[in-house]
């Protein structure tokens, strides 16, 4: 078959595809970036955050759950689908309590680095403030359930990387929240290890190491040298995974 | 990079009226201000300063501009808070506490009870929590001041790059929206 | 029994051990197994979490996350008398709220609270299903109907005396079919095994002919054509295939299907029967929502009359190798479960939470083998069309809509109840039929569905223009929409799986706003939020439920204005909560109470 079969657009632009693929991974091979949190390339992709919603064929749909198909015609990058996604951040921003000053994780944080690339200036609606558990139990590793997006790429990687089914998510509605697998519901009493793919995969700062916070000065984290965006379409261009 | 260069200042009707404060905050956003170092002598011919630090105004009269630093923490918070929201055409929280509660608003995870006790156990007068009238009384929680009053404008940071607070005051006095682009948004 | 007796020991690995046994220790049925150790335990302890993991060998995260999704799963006593009223808004209309309060009060307590002997709560939970009878409530999972204040204080004796439930007055339990107007399907006796004669005799290729000819389309809100999906079902691969019966019915305002369960059972199983004969399906499931566990024995006992008649097991009517079984599978206080792939989720033991589709579970469903999903109402049509036809079918109703259609009527009107027509028929007609009292709105198919005004009353039920799963809440004259939308983003909050943040975090924002006008806060800027938040959730949510969560607050807002306006505030902007109550706490613990320990909430006053 030829290779204009297998192809669409998105925003005008022409993007091939393999059969099989998702929108947005072959939008990101294509240097295309579509804001996503819960998508991570190893992993099957899961649908939740709602950040990489596009309009194709007048449908509003997640990219990274909608197989790419022949002739589509994706809209993305508009004014009024960023101010969905906008939207979709300020609710993640005031359902946990994230105070980035004060987070090891700041500079290197995927849903801080989309509001400024969506230029996100406050949380705008009233927050929730919720009471939530920080779990410093595991003597390598933290869990700071107040960053939680609800991503469950812990969940996946700790069930299908590491095979232990450490985490899963609990309740439902905003009452949504993690799960850990050991009888006190500790992390620190469950067979997580800081080598686990669970370990460094969050994108947020709800998991993460102990005694390595803030290694790396202000003006020389990921997002303060690039944009997610520049990152994203930068490894895209060398080829590397994003 | 110089909005403010372009605006003749003959030409200007008048000057802007501008006041600030600082609620439940460190200050640090308006040391991030002083950060735009000589360009306030620019700034000086553009607005006058109504309430602020520099002025040390109590009250805050009729403004184009008011600019909060700070959560709100307490009753005298609000009664400023409102005060600023009256007089100003144009309101803005400066930093992460205005703008999401920020450090402030970490004690919104304890109780006010257990937080009070906690502070003044051991400190003489029996632990007793001061009950004195001059003290303004806590709010049960910290909120970041849209939760009080409208706000037009917001820009984040603990405290906001100088640069922003630049972009910002010279959007505004050349009349534009304020538009902050990514590269001077931080929350950090 | 005590909990004592649960965590000590034997009693409780005994109560495990049979539990377990009956369902062969598949994490599967872990609902199930929840919901009867429930039962016997009063609730699920973390011990009784370890032991379920260990003995089921699945993670302890898996049981936690299950227990934690459904209402009528609890993870800590919440008494000996559970006591949840229905939260419709018709339950609302009929005073429900003074009930509740009252009998909070009465008991002294606050909602969702434990008696601090353990012996009672009260709290809220999402309609139950008995609008044409309410107020309700559930106690012990049982409905009480046609609540008044007089019933409230006898009940409140009864849990006193520490009455045993099974011995409550039966008129408490007594549940009316009310049914006003039957057509097609309410005035058909059931004749055991006719239907499915005529199936047989058309072989698995006629019985699709003949749906597909019928244009019979899903009863449960969809309105997809029931010959294709069972075609595509019957068409994938596979090594086992699954026919469920969706018998969910959370839509606020509906009932029907609980009077086709109660009285009509025999017409939904053989519809069952039928499809399982069509696609090739070994074993089924009927998912009953847990508000209607009461109606399990007659269930079960309709079940083993089939068996009986050879309609259901091994060669059922002498086909060699047509095997079927049914097991009825109670849900546990779930909306969403009502939504097919989160309904399969929760047949297998986990969360309700939508799977994404594609795949649909025609092709990969229960087990991740092909699965038909049909409606109570829809599987009592295939009954009708297998005996009367495909073509004299098509000829009743609409040409879209074929057949006809039973609406759960409720709210404002002299008889509430069941009422089949022919697709078609003008709402008005179905209000004057009903009795309606001077209406002012009607709300079609429920919280998900659309709020029409009296200039629409001619529209008409038809998938073609107003489309409905059965639910129809007459609003009369006097009546505030305005409630109703805000009773109905509550429902939605309460309800949203939490799987995607637009409706997760959205269907709470909406609500909290809604309570913020309704508490006198609200000003035009609020009304924006809601214009701008509906948009993105509508668009962006997961599955039905966050997509529809809007509808009656866009509806209501567009159609019935004024009973926002009224509620708002002329001036820019207040703040959702009392300021002056935020300093009652520092009051209290300082003792102050000198002006400046004061606030007004009201920036206005505060010159
Ligand atoms: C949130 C939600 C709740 C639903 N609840 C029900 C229900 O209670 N009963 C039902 O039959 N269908 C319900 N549905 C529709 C089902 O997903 C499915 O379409 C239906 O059971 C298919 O049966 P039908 O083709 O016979 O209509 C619901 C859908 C959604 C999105
Ligand atoms: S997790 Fe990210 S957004 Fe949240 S506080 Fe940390 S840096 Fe900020
Ligand atoms: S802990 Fe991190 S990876 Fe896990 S669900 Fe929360 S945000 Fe996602
Ligand atoms: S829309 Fe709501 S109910 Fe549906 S998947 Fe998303 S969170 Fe769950
Ligand atoms: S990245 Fe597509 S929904 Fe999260």
């Amino acid at each position: 078959m030829s290779d204009i079969e297998y192809s669409f657009t998105i925003d005008g632009q022409q993007v091939r595809f393999t059969p099989g693929e998702t929108i947005l991974q072959a939008a990101l091979k294509a240097g295309i970036f579509i804001p996503h949190l819960c998508f991570h390339p190893e992993f099957r992709p899961h649908g939740s955050c709602k950040l990489c919603t596009v309009v194709v064929n007048g449908r509003t749909t997640a990219a990274c759950t909608t197989r790419a198909m022949p002739g589509q015609d994706v809209y993305s990058d508009k004014p009024e689908l960023n101010s969905h996604r906008r939207l979709l951040l300020q609710m993640l921003f005031v359902e946990g309590n994230h105070f980035c000053p004060g987070c090891e994780k700041s500079g290197n944080c995927q849903l801080q680095a989309l509001a400024y690339d969506l230029e996100m200036l406050n949380p705008h609606f009233a927050h929730f403030f919720p009471k939530r558990p920080v779990d410093a139990s595991h003597p390598d590793a933290v869990l700071d359930l107040n960053r939680c997006i609800m991503c469950e790429l812990c969940v996946r990687a700790s069930r299908d990387v590491d095979g232990k089914n450490v985490f899963a998510l609990a309740g439902r509605g905003l009452d949504s929240h993690l799960v850990v697998d050991s009888k006190s519901g500790k992390l620190g009493d469950s067979t997580f290890a800081a080598t686990d793919k669970a370990a460094s995969v969050c994108p947020v700062g709800a998991i993460l190491p102990k005694g390595k916070g803030f290694a790396v000065p202000i003006g020389e984290r990921v997002y303060d040298k690039e944009s997610i965006r520049e990152k994203v379409v930068g490894l895209a261009d060398t080829g590397a995974e994003p | 990079m110089n909005a403010i260069a372009d605006v003749d200042t003959r030409s200007a009707v008048r000057k802007l009226r501008v006041a600030t404060t600082s609620l439940g905050g460190c200050c640090g956003c308006h040391m991030s201000f002083l950060d735009i170092d000589e360009r306030i002598i620019q700034l000086a011919e553009h607005v006058d300063f109504d309430r602020c630090p520099l002025t040390d105004l109590k009250h805050c009269g009729p403004c184009d501009i008011g600019i909060i630093e700070g959560a709100v923490c307490n009753a005298e918070n609000v009664h400023v808070l409102r005060e600023f929201r009256r007089n100003c055409k144009v309101l803005v929280a400066l930093g992460a506490c205005a703008v999401t509660g920020g450090l402030p608003a970490l004690r919104n995870r304890v109780d006010l009870d257990d937080c009070l006790t906690r502070v003044y156990a051991g400190r003489g007068n029996g632990g007793a929590v001061p009950n004195d009238p001059e003290l303004p009384l806590l709010l049960d929680s910290v909120f970041p001041i849209n939760e009080v009053v409208r706000v037009d404008y917001f820009v984040p940071g603990c405290p906001p790059p100088e640069q922003a607070i630049w972009k910002l005051l010279s959007d505004l006095i050349v009349g534009h929206m304020l538009r902050l682009e990514d590269k001077l948004i931080r929350f950090d | 029994m005590s909990q004592s007796v649960g965590d000590d020991g034997l009693p409780l690995d005994q109560a495990v051990e049979s539990i377990l046994l009956r369902h062969q220790r598949d994490p599967a049925c872990l609902v199930q197994i929840l919901r009867e150790l429930q039962d016997r335990l009063d609730y699920i302890s973390p011990r009784t979490v370890q032991q379920l993991a260990a003995k089921l060998e699945i993670p302890i995260t898996r049981v936690k996350s299950t227990l934690a999704f459904y209402s009528f799963l609890y993870d800590e006593p919440r008494g000996r008398y559970r006591i949840l009223f229905s939260d419709n808004i018709t339950d609302r209309m009929l005073g429900s709220m003074a009930l509740y309060r009252h009998m909070l009060n009465r008991l002294k307590l606050e909602p969702g609270e434990v008696s601090a002997d353990g012996l009672v709560s009260v709290a809220l939970t999402s309609c139950t299903g008995m609008c044409d009878q309410g107020p309700a409530l559930l106690v012990n999972n049982r409905a009480v109907t046609r609540l008044t204040p007089e019933r409230i204080d006898e009940i409140i004796g009864l849990i006193r005396a520490q009455v045993p439930v099974s011995a409550w007055p039966a008129a408490y339990f007594k549940v009316e079919d009310n049914i006003r107007r039957a057509d097609l399907l309410l005035n058909t006796e059931w004749v055991p095994g006719a239907a499915l004669q005529t199936a047989i005799e058309r072989g698995p290729h006629g019985v699709l002919a003949e749906l597909k000819q019928s244009n019979l389309r899903g009863r449960g809100g969809a309105g997809f054509t029931t010959g294709i999906k069972w075609e595509a079902a019957r068409k994938t691969p596979a090594e086992a295939r699954w026919v469920v019966c969706n018998a969910d019915e959370g839509e606020p305002g509906t009932f029907k299907d609980r009077v086709l369960l109660q009285s009509y059972a025999g017409s939904i199983f053989e519809g069952m029967i039928i499809a399982a004969y069509t696609i090739g399906a070994k074993r089924g499931f009927l998912y009953l929502r847990g508000e209607y566990t009461y109606l399990l024995p007659s269930l079960e006992a309709t079940l083993a009359d089939l068996r009986r008649r050879n309609l259901l097991g091994e060669d059922i009517c002498g086909v060699e190798g047509f095997d079927f079984e049914i097991d009825v599978h109670v849900g546990a206080g779930a909306y969403v479960c009502g939504e097919e792939t989160a309904l399969i989720e929760s047949l297998e033991g986990k969360p309700g939470r939508p799977r994404i589709r594609p795949p649909f579970p025609v092709s990969r469903g229960y087990r991740d083998q092909p699965t038909v999903v049909n409606n109570v109402e829809t599987l009592c049509k295939v009954v009708e069309v297998m005996l009367r036809g495909g073509a004299w079918y098509k000829g009743q109703g609409t040409r879209q809509s074929t057949g006809t259609k039973i609406l759960s009527v409720s709210g404002d009107v002299e008889r509430p109840g069941l009422y089949e027509y022919p697709f078609g028929v003008r709402v008005a007609q179905v209000l004057e039929d009903a009795g309606a009292i001077e209406p002012r709105a009607v709300q079609i198919s429920g919280a998900s569905g659309t709020c029409l005004t009296r200039r629409e009353f001619g529209r008409r039920i038809a998938f073609e223009d107003v489309p409905t799963a059965g639910s129809f809440m007459v609003f009369g004259k006097g009546r505030d929409l305005f409630e109703m939308a805000q009773n109905f983003a509550h429902f939605f909050a309460h309800e949203s799986c939490g799987f995607c943040t637009p409706c997760r975090v959205g269907t709470s924002l909406v609500a909290s706003i809604l309570d913020k006008i309704g508490d006198g806060h609200g000003t035009e800027y609020e009304m924006n939020e809601l214009a701008f938040l509906s948009q993105v959730i509508r668009s962006a949510s997961q599955c039905g439920l966050g997509q529809a969560s809007c509808n009656a607050l866009t509806d209501t807002i567009q159609k019935f204005r004024g009973d926002y306006e009224r509620r708002l505030r002329p001036i820019d902007f207040e703040p959702a909560f009392d300021l002056d109550a935020a300093l009652g706490k520092a009051r209290a613990i300082t003792g102050r109470d000198d002006s400046g320990a004061r606030l007004s909430t009201r920036v206005d006053i505060d010159q």
